[in-house]
C-alpha cells in the first residue's frame, strides 16, 4: 500500500444557496498522478480551491500526510507544499519570466528594504527551466511575449521550484494545440518519473491526459461518482459515463444510482 | 533527447547572454524610440530650445527657479500618484492633502511645537487620510475614483473650516526654510531625491514588484498570495504623505499657506505628468522618472506660454492636446514593444 499524501473527507461547499460541492471525499498517494474529471460546473474548481486554501469548506476535513490541517489561507497551504497552478496561471504580464517564477518567494538582500536580488533569481530560474526541459527565448522577456504553452510551462515550473509536494493543475491543456500540450505533458511526465511530487490534474477533456494518470476520479454535480485506477478503466468507459450524464441531463430515464459504478 | 536539443540551441545562440547584452544597450539609451523616459526628455529639450528662441528671458536664473519650483512640487505628488496608478487605483484627493498638511504644521507650531517636529505632525493627517482612503477602497471594494472624490471635498471643507478661509505665514527661520524647500534649489533636490528613491522602490524592491503585480493582474496576484489590499493601502498612504510633504515644501517656498492652494489643479497636473511620462491608467505599468520628466515638460509649457504671452486659455488647449497625443503614442509604443521589441 502506497503512502498517503493528501486526503479530503466529506468536503462540502455552498455559496449562498448554491451547493458547489456535496460530501466529497478524495485521496492522493505520494508520487501519484490523479486525473480529476468532470463537466463545467461539476465542482472541480471548487474542490481544487478548497485544497489550495483559497476557499474554506463549509464542512469536512483535510489531512496532509495523515495529519489533519485547516487550510486557512493560500499561503498556509503553500507552506505545507500544496502548489496550485490556476487556469489563469496567476502570471503577471508586466513582469519578466524570472520575476514571475519568484513571485512571493523573492530572493532579496538589504534587510527591511527588501531589495530584489535579480541576478540570483535570473540564474536560478534559467537553471530550473533547463532542468525541466522548458524552452523559452530568455528569462528576461515579459510574460506577455510568451505563447500559451510557454506560460503554462512557466507556471508549472514555478510551482515545482517551490518544492511542491502536491501540484494542483487546473485545466493545464485548455485551449492549447497539440504541440503545446505535448510540451506540458512532457514536463508532467518528467515529474512523474522523479516520483517526489503528487499531482492532481483537473480536466474536462480526459482523452488528452488519460495516459498520464495513475487514477481517475469523475466529479458530477458536486459528487465524486467514479474512482478507479487507470489500468482498470478505459477512455471508452469514461465516455459512456459522460454520455450517460448528458442523457440524464436531457431527461432520459436513467437514475443517478446507475451512474455510480463502483 | 529533449535535453540534447536544448544543448544545441543554447550553444547556437546562447539567448540569455544576448538578452543581457541587449538589456545593457537599452540602458545606454540607444533605443530611444522604445524608452518612454527618453522620448519625454527629448520633448523637454525641444521645448526649452523653442521657448528660449522666442522669449530670451526663458533661461534667466529667476525664471528657471520659478519653473523648477513648480515642476518639483508637481513631480513629488506625481511620484505618489504613479505608485497608486500602477497598483490599479487613483487618488483624486492629493491636492487637498497638499493644502491640509501645511496648516496642521502651522497650528502645531503655533501651539509651541518646534518646526522640525511640527512638520512631522503635519504629515500625520496626510498618512491617516491615505490609510482611511485605502481601507475604504479595499475593504468595501469601492472604486478609488469614488472614495477619493468623497475625501477630496471632505478634506477641502475641513481645511477651509479650521483655517477660517484665511492664509497664514509660517515663520520657521532661514535654516529650516532653506532645508524644507524654501528655495528652488532645495525643492529640486527634494524632488530629485524622491524621484530616484521611488524609482528604485518600483524597479528594484519587493514592494515595487508587488505593486506592479497587483495592478497588472489583481486576481493572479491574490492567487499567488500577494496581500494586494495591503499593497494598495500602502501606496495610498505613500501618495498622501508625498502630497502633504509637497504642500509643506511649497509653504516654505511661497512663504504663505493658502487654504485654496493646490486643489484639483495640482492633482490633475500630477496625474497628467504621470500619464505624459508613460504611466498607464489601467495599472501594472509606469515610471517615476517618466513622471518627473512629465512634470518638467508641463512646467516648461506653462511657463513658456506665460513668457511668450500666450493666454491661459490656450495653455489648457495645448495641455489637453499634449495628453491625448502622448496617450496615443503610449498605446502605439506598447504595441510595438509587444510585437517583438525589447524589454
Amino acid at each position: 500500500m502506497s503512502e498517503e499524501m493528501l486526503r479530503g473527507e466529506h468536503l462540502s461547499k455552498s455559496f449562498g444557496r448554491v451547493t458547489a460541492l456535496k460530501d466529497t471525499s478524495i485521496r492522493l498517494d505520494k508520487g501519484e498522478v490523479l486525473g480529476l474529471l468532470g463537466d463545467n460546473g461539476a465542482g472541480k474548481s471548487t474542490l481544487l480551491k478548497i485544497l489550495t486554501g483559497f476557499h474554506q469548506p463549509s464542512s469536512g476535513k483535510i489531512f496532509i500526510q495523515g495529519k489533519e490541517q485547516a487550510l486557512r489561507s493560500v499561503g498556509y497551504a503553500r507552506s505545507l507544499g500544496i502548489e496550485p497552478v490556476y487556469q489563469d496561471l496567476a502570471l503577471i504580464n508586466e513582469l519578466s519570466v524570472y520575476r514571475n517564477m519568484f513571485l512571493r518567494r523573492e530572493l532579496m538582500f538589504g534587510g527591511f528594504l527588501r531589495i530584489l536580488n535579480d541576478s540570483a533569481m535570473r540564474k536560478q530560474a534559467k537553471e530550473q527551466l533547463r532542468q525541466m526541459g522548458v524552452h523559452i527565448p530568455s528569462v528576461d522577456v515579459e510574460i506577455s511575449r510568451l505563447s500559451g504553452g510557454q506560460r503554462q510551462a512557466i507556471a508549472v515550473a514555478r510551482s515545482v521550484y517551490a518544492n511542491a509536494k502536491v501540484l494542483l493543475l487546473d485545466e493545464p491543456l485548455a485551449a492549447m494545440g497539440v504541440k503545446e500540450s505535448t510540451m506540458i505533458l512532457d514536463v508532467i511526465g518528467r515529474l512523474k518519473e522523479k516520483g517526489d511530487v503528487s499531482v492532481i490534474i483537473v480536466a474536462h477533456n480526459y482523452a488528452q491526459i488519460f495516459d498520464f494518470c495513475d487514477r481517475i476520479n469523475l466529479l458530477q454535480n458536486g459528487e465524486i461518482t467514479f474512482d478507479r485506477r487507470t489500468k482498470d478503466t478505459s477512455v471508452e468507459e469514461l465516455t459512456s459515463l459522460v454520455v450517460n450524464e448528458y442523457r440524464t441531463a436531457r431527461g432520459t430515464k436513467t437514475s443517478r444510482s446507475d451512474l455510480n459504478i463502483q | 533527447m529533449a535535453t540534447d536539443k536544448a544543448a544545441t540551441v543554447s550553444q547556437r545562440e546562447d539567448p540569455p547572454r544576448r538578452a543581457e547584452r541587449r538589456g545593457l544597450v537599452r540602458r545606454l539609451g540607444t533605443s530611444v524610440l522604445r524608452s518612454r523616459e527618453a522620448s519625454v526628455a527629448i520633448a523637454a529639450i525641444v521645448l526649452v530650445i523653442y521657448f528660449q528662441s522666442t522669449a530670451p528671458a526663458f533661461l534667466s536664473s529667476g525664471n528657471v527657479a520659478n519653473l523648477a519650483g513648480y515642476a518639483a512640487t508637481t513631480s513629488i505628488i506625481a511620484a505618489g500618484e504613479v505608485m497608486v496608478l500602477i497598483s490599479g487605483e487613483v487618488d483624486l484627493s492629493a491636492g487637498q492633502v497638499y493644502a491640509l498638511s501645511p496648516f496642521v504644521m502651522y497650528y502645531a507650531h503655533e501651539a509651541g511645537v518646534p518646526f522640525i517636529f511640527a512638520i512631522v505632525i503635519g504629515l500625520i493627517p496626510a498618512a491617516l487620510i491615505g490609510l482611511i482612503t485605502g481601507l475604504i477602497t479595499v475593504v468595501f471594494e469601492i472604486p478609488s475614483f469614488i472614495t477619493t472624490l468623497g475625501t477630496l471635498f471632505l478634506i477641502n471643507g475641513l481645511t477651509l473650516t479650521f483655517s477660517g478661509g484665511y492664509p497664514v505665514q509660517p515663520d520657521a527661520g532661514p535654516t529650516i526654510a532653506a532645508i524644507f524647500g524654501g528655495n528652488a534649489l532645495s525643492q529640486i533636490i527634494w524632488a530629485l531625491g524622491i524621484t530616484l528613491i521611488f524609482q528604485f522602490v518600483l524597479v528594484k524592491t519587493r514592494w515595487g514588484m508587488h505593486t506592479i503585480a497587483t495592478g497588472g493582474n489583481l486576481i493572479g496576484a491574490k492567487e499567488v498570495g500577494i496581500k494586494t489590499g495591503l499593497v494598495k493601502i500602502g501606496n495610498f498612504v505613500l501618495c498622501s504623505l508625498l502630497a502633504g510633504l509637497a504642500g509643506i515644501l511649497d509653504a516654505f517656498r511661497i512663504g504663505s499657506i493658502d487654504p485654496l492652494a493646490g486643489g484639483t489643479e495640482i492633482m490633475f497636473m500630477a496625474i497628467a505628468s504621470a500619464v505624459i511620462g508613460g504611466t498607464l491608467l489601467t495599472g501594472g505599468s509606469g515610471t517615476i522618472v517618466g513622471a518627473f520628466l512629465g512634470a518638467i515638460v508641463l512646467g516648461i509649457l506653462k511657463d513658456g506660454f506665460t513668457l511668450s504671452g500666450v493666454s491661459a486659455y490656450a495653455f489648457d488647449m495645448i495641455l489637453g492636446g499634449a495628453i491625448l497625443l502622448t496617450m496615443l503614442i503610449n498605446v502605439r509604443l506598447s504595441r510595438l514593444r509587444a510585437a517583438g521589441g525589447k524589454r
